[in-house]
């Protein structure tokens, strides 16, 4: 893991801008680390931090009434925590794209991300998210892209995965 | 104490909404929902049927969206512990345009009537304010109520404040349950735009 940067988050981040995304609610991962901290520093976007992510679909509910897109960012362990408000977006027929770094998969040094990472996908489709899952780097924006104009114009809820591979394995400092 | 310190919900909730002007509200599901429909159905309200713990959270995405006009999430003391993490929030996001009123009789008033934490003293108004809202005093009679309505209107917020209430039980009143003509309606009100 050495040399240039990878190009996909920018590329994700200018999919936001091409998509008219005002607010961006998440609950950081590494693998997001760039885009939310472009999304922090331009004047468009509204940044917010949560405490948990089922307050993001909430919030992006909220967005959407007033007028405005968003995404939610979040790892795959965060989408546990959604389930419940997911029901909101379903029952009000109302857009919600999210953007999900997975985790417990490819080389996880943590095995307590597991249960919920091999979940993930199977949990987004049973609350009626259309899965989409990018394994390599030049696919996640063309996800995404698609992600939002689907939802957006057709009000309905999405996810776009970045596999662990894409994203690269978690760096731990271990002895042994 | 006395149940002569606790306001009527319904009186309560009637006289925030009697001058709203543009506000827009935002309510938590069971009694609060309740309330704002028995006060008078209007389009820019949204009233939540679940999600329970989305009510605030779902105020601050509205009021990020719209930050001209007043928001106002009203809920009841069960629904705002279950989001209680939304006051952290809004605390750090600082709308100045949202309020967050909390209807509290220390009950879950839908499932039988148990305690809250409130019940056990816990205070969601001194939370409030460590996390970065005005806070209002608890409010206990009408004459507070009517200043917290102008309050909604002041646009410096964040704007946080308890309204304590007896625990009689009202008729339900009921407004339209689905959410995507819900969500239509307020849509058209506030943007001019369907769906």
């Amino acid at each position: 893991m050495s040399g240039e940067p990878p190009a996909w988050p920018d590329q994700l981040f200018e999919v936001l801008l091409v998509n008219d995304i005002r607010q961006v609610a998440y609950v950081p991962d590494a693998g997001h680390s760039r885009v939310i901290a472009r999304a922090a520093e331009h004047p468009d976007i509204k940044a917010t931090v949560l405490t948990t992510e089922e307050e993001g679909v909430a919030l992006l509910a909220g967005a959407w009434l007033g007028g405005e897109r968003g995404v939610l960012l979040m790892q795959s362990s965060g989408v546990g925590n959604c389930v419940n408000m997911f029901t909101l977006i379903e029952n009000c027929r109302m857009p919600l794209v999210c953007l999900v770094t997975m985790r417990g998969e490819w080389g996880e040094f943590n095995p307590w991300q597991e249960p919920m990472g091999r979940a993930t996908p199977d949990v987004l489709a049973r609350m009626n998210l259309q899965v989409h899952r990018a394994d390599r780097p030049e696919d996640a924006a063309p996800m995404l892209d698609a992600a939002i104009a689907q939802s957006y114009d057709g009000f309905t809820a999405s996810a776009v995965l970045l596999s662990q591979r894409l994203i690269g394995r978690k760096a731990f400092v271990a002895g042994g | 104490m006395g149940n002569d310190m606790l306001l009527d919900r319904r009186e309560a909730v009637a006289r925030l909404l009697r001058e709203r002007g543009d506000l827009l509200v935002v309510s938590g599901l069971g009694s609060a929902t309740y309330d704002v429909a028995a006060a008078g159905d209007d389009p820019r309200n949204f009233y939540l049927w679940g999600a329970m713990g989305g009510t605030a959270a779902m105020a601050l995405g509205l009021a990020l969206a719209q930050p001209e006009r007043p928001v106002l999430a009203i809920t009841g003391d069960g629904e705002m512990l279950m989001g209680i993490g939304s006051f952290a929030t809004i605390g750090a996001a600082q709308p100045k345009n949202l309020s967050v009123v909390v209807l509290d009789n220390e009950r879950y008033g839908e499932t039988g009537a148990q305690m809250t934490a409130t019940a056990h003293g816990i205070d969601l108004s001194g939370m409030a304010r460590a996390s970065g809202f005005e806070a209002m005093d608890d409010i206990r009679d009408m004459n507070a109520v009517g200043t917290l309505a102008a309050r909604l209107h002041w646009m410096e917020g964040p704007l946080y404040a308890t309204i304590k209430i007896d625990r009689r039980d009202y008729p339900k009143v009921l407004p339209a349950r689905d959410g995507a003509w819900l969500r239509s309606r307020f849509r058209e009100a506030v943007l001019g735009t369907a769906p």
